[in-house]
């Protein structure tokens, strides 16, 4: 029953490619290539403009959200962090529940 | 070359032996597995997690009063490797995260293992000290010091036995040479280098030497807009101290030999499958990653971990591989949620038996599979709670694609993807296999008659 669907359909992974373009029809042209590379490359970067964070502070009415630049594939989140929203360092002296 | 221990599928009955680890409703991230291994007489099995955190476990003595008892792991040792960092120069937040452990040969009566993180390898010590000296001159029992002036007589100090203590210390800490992220650590056989690979570069260490490490491979473009792929893992051969291979994102691997050249950018042999242009798509290449390879304990084979399928290949073969084995094929018509998701950016990992006869990784829903090369026999288990009396038969399980589903089969969408198993180990001679199911444990052997 399954080898028949196959014949008559399309393969799978296009029909889910399908999918895919039809939610996101701005995706980039490059399959799966330098855009996921370059995010991979990219783990753990923090960004931090003193300007923003100063003028967010003050909190400066009607503010946009600064432009994305050149960079648009960089990872800058979409507000600006204050001391109070950053996650606390995690203590790091609990001993692993698997020793317990 | 050991036969007969249970290669065969039909012989072996796995059964739940142990699970480590606490049962809660929310999972701390912390505690999150992520590294298993054996060391290399399968006595010690470490497992590194997100939070930074190694414990090693220790099997016991088999007891001759209960010889239906196959020895159980118990706590062996517990630390601290890593520690949350952040780089101001370059903005960088490093993770604490074990991404691997890997035991050295032991060599003496101490223990040794490499453990790393994104940016950071460190050589532990772990030793065990029952005895301590008693009778000094120039302090009491507690340490504290004693007024020279009161002390009449010499005496010897003399070792005597006390509680075991299993100490560990990092002996060496191999940092600032990756400038990306690292994915693997290879012990070579010559057990005097090994081999640290991130995202663009694989660098050579020599275990008594910190500050240097010599760069074999390198495959960042001039010109980064040019990146088409990147490293994924890297593995030394087990007896050949000059060969080791590299698989790549695109699906590729390169076996590479130092003894050509001190920068190993050419590789000697190529390995890829040609691909059917047909069924090319978004995900192609997204699928074609290979997240893990290891050579065979043999070292003629490597198996490699893509994400919907494993697949061995010789070495002597470079057009394609020998075998190729379905991990979870009902996913391909999963992708679009799968990436929407991020599960296809999922690593898993794969592991040979002692006898290379049987391959095993894992899948979602807590599921893992094993594959017989010999008979073509494969199966599904799972690592609940649920099988998890002592000796319990693990039942077989299976995932329907559409259609009737029989009564002990689930259906593909009802599949938890949060219970991805990513990390296994298998004993290097024995049937017994270490399974990490997020923050659980489990530890299965095959049934004693």
């Amino acid at each position: 029953q399954d080898t028949q669907e196959k014949e008559k359909t399309i393969p799978p992974e296009r029909a889910e490619e399908a999918k895919l373009k039809a939610k996101y029809p701005n995706l980039g042209q490059k399959p799966g290539g330098s855009d996921f590379l370059r995010k991979r490359l990219q783990k753990g970067q923090k960004y931090f403009d003193s300007g923003d964070y100063n003028m967010a502070k003050a909190k400066v009415k009607n503010k946009q959200l600064p432009s994305a630049g050149p960079d648009k594939n960089l990872v800058t989140g979409d507000h600006i962090p204050t001391p109070q929203d950053l996650p606390q360092r995690k203590s790091s002296l609990v001993t692993s529940k698997l020793a317990g | 070359f050991v036969a007969g221990f249970g290669s065969l599928m039909q012989d072996v009955l796995w059964c739940f032996s142990q699970v480590k680890g606490t049962i809660d409703i929310g999972v701390t991230e912390a505690d999150i597995i992520s590294t298993v291994e054996f060391n290399h007489t399968g006595e010690l099995l470490a497992t590194g997690d997100k939070g930074g955190r190694v414990v090693i476990f220790q099997r016991e003595q088999e007891s001759k009063n209960q010889p239906h008892r196959r020895g159980e792991y118990n706590v062996y040792s517990t630390f601290q490797s890593h520690e949350p960092e952040f780089d101001y120069l370059k903005s960088l937040e490093i993770e604490e995260k074990i991404n691997k452990i890997r035991w050295l040969p032991q060599q003496n009566a101490a223990y040794f293992l490499l453990s790393t993180n994104d940016k950071t390898v460190k050589l532990w010590k772990v030793s065990e000290r029952d005895k301590r000296p008693e009778g000094y001159n120039l302090k009491d029992e507690d340490g504290r010091l004693r007024d020279p002036s009161m002390i009449t007589m010499l005496r010897v100090p003399v070792l005597r036995p006390m509680d075991l203590m299993v100490e560990a210390t990092p002996r060496r800490v191999f940092a600032n040479a990756h400038t990306y992220h690292i994915n693997s650590i290879s012990v070579n056989s010559d057990y005097e280098t090994y081999m640290s690979a991130d995202d663009l570069r694989i660098n050579l260490w020599n275990f008594e030497i910190t500050n240097q490490s010599f760069n074999i491979v390198d495959i960042k473009p001039a010109n980064m807009e040019e990146l088409t792929e990147v490293i994924t893992a890297a593995e030394f051969h087990p007896h050949h101290c000059n060969t080791f291979v590299y698989s790549s994102s695109k699906g590729t691997i390169r076996l590479c030999d130092m003894r050509t050249a001190a920068l190993c950018d050419r590789h000697a042999k190529f390995f890829e499958e040609p691909e059917d242009p047909s069924n090319r798509s978004f995900f192609s290449e997204i699928i074609s990653s290979i997240s893990d390879v290891k050579f065979s304990h043999s070292g003629r084979y490597i198996m490699t971990r893509d994400y919907l399928t494993v697949k061995v290949w010789d070495l002597n073969m470079e057009n394609r591989p020998i075998e190729t084995y379905q991990v979870h094929d009902y996913l391909r018509s999963k992708l679009c949620s799968l990436y929407e998701n991020d599960c296809i950016f999922d690593k898993f990992e794969c592991v040979w038996n002692g006898s290379d006869s049987v391959i095993m990784t894992g899948s979602y829903n807590n599921f893992f599979r094993m594959f017989d090369r010999n008979t073509k026999r494969d199966v599904t288990l799972e690592a609940s709670r649920e099988n998890s009396k002592p000796r319990a038969i693990l039942k077989p399980r299976k995932v329907c694609v559409g259609g009737k589903r029989r009564k002990d089969e689930i259906s593909v969408d009802s599949l938890d993807f949060s219970k991805k198993i990513l990390h296994t180990a298998w004993h290097p001679s024995e049937n017994i296999i270490a399974v990490a199911a997020t923050n659980n444990l489990y530890i299965f052997q095959d049934k004693v008659n």
